[in-house]
């Protein structure tokens, strides 16, 4: 019995390690994480390099990493300055990596962009007191090959971020 | 006169601060450089300052804040802002962001000190 059993349960297994192979394979192309954390300063280096951590499964150049980085610390950073102005908050970071191309998704609920467009202008800030040089946008522009925000007075905003490895023009 | 402060030191001599960097400057780290940097510019005659890179290796757009600051700040006084030992990828930021046409780069201390 233990031995018909055996024979069974290894017959089904060959066919279940091909299925096993295939979800991994699939798993593996598309892969989720999805992170919470308080609007503070110091979190600015941590969301940037768990990114950065994540991201070498798709086997970046370190340009490519920097890049990310560059762009996770100044959206992470209009979070803390901007959406929470220094105040208590949460903000959401959620990055998935499919084939060769990173999605990183940065969300606060936090005052809201008025108007983005403006927003978005190299070296415009709302807070020309504050010493920002009003970059950031320009930053993730430039170091991403997409970059989308959503925003609403009010109600906090999106940055959702795109990058394909494996073609960086500087290269 | 040599000050240090979380991994920032700052070297003041005669009219020249050197503000030696540190590893990351990002929105963080800047608050640290900015207020002390200016603490001591209220207590002494300073006419230039030199930002060192050297074991700085990464930046964001908070950093070229601080430059910026710095260079107003001197600019009122007819003073100047220098850096050195900047890695390629900052030279890049500092490009993009249009700052390198202000501060003066140069390669070693040595050479930013004597201008």
């Amino acid at each position: 019995m233990i031995c018909v059993k055996g024979i069974l349960s290894g017959y089904h297994e060959s066919e279940g390690d091909i299925m096993m192979q295939e979800q991994l394979q699939a798993s593996i192309k598309s892969e989720t994480f999805k992170l919470e954390m308080e609007s503070k300063s110091h979190n600015e280096e941590f969301a940037r390099v768990v990114v950065a951590v994540f991201m070498t499964r798709l086997d970046p150049t370190l340009e490519e990493i920097e890049d990310v980085k560059t762009a996770v610390s100044e959206a992470v950073t209009n979070a803390v300055i901007h959406g929470y102005q220094g105040k208590e908050g949460k903000i959401y970071l959620e990055v998935s990596a499919k084939d060769k191309t990173l999605c990183v998704c940065i969300r606060d609920e936090g005052v809201g962009i008025e108007d983005i467009a403006k927003a978005m202008e190299p070296l415009y800030t709302s807070l020309p007191s504050g010493e920002r040089s009003g970059m950031g946008f320009s930053f993730m522009e430039a170091f991403m090959d997409e970059v989308l925000v959503e925003s609403k007075p009010g109600e906090g905003t999106t940055i959702k971020m795109k990058k394909t490895m494996g073609q960086d023009p500087f290269e | 006169m040599i000050r240090q402060s979380e991994q920032v030191n700052y070297e003041v001599d005669n009219h020249n601060m050197v503000v030696h960097l540190p590893k990351e400057l990002d929105h963080h780290n800047c608050l640290t450089v900015k207020n002390n940097t200016e603490q001591i510019m209220d207590e002494t005659y300073i006419n230039r300052i030199i930002f060192d890179f050297t074991h700085t290796h990464f930046m964001d757009s908070s950093g070229i804040g601080v430059l910026l600051g710095r260079y107003k700040r001197m600019m009122g006084i007819g003073g100047e802002v220098a850096i050195y030992g900047v890695n390629e990828r900052i030279k890049r930021l500092l490009h993009l962001s249009g700052i390198s046409k202000l501060i003066r780069q140069y390669e070693t201390k040595e050479q930013a000190v004597r201008g």
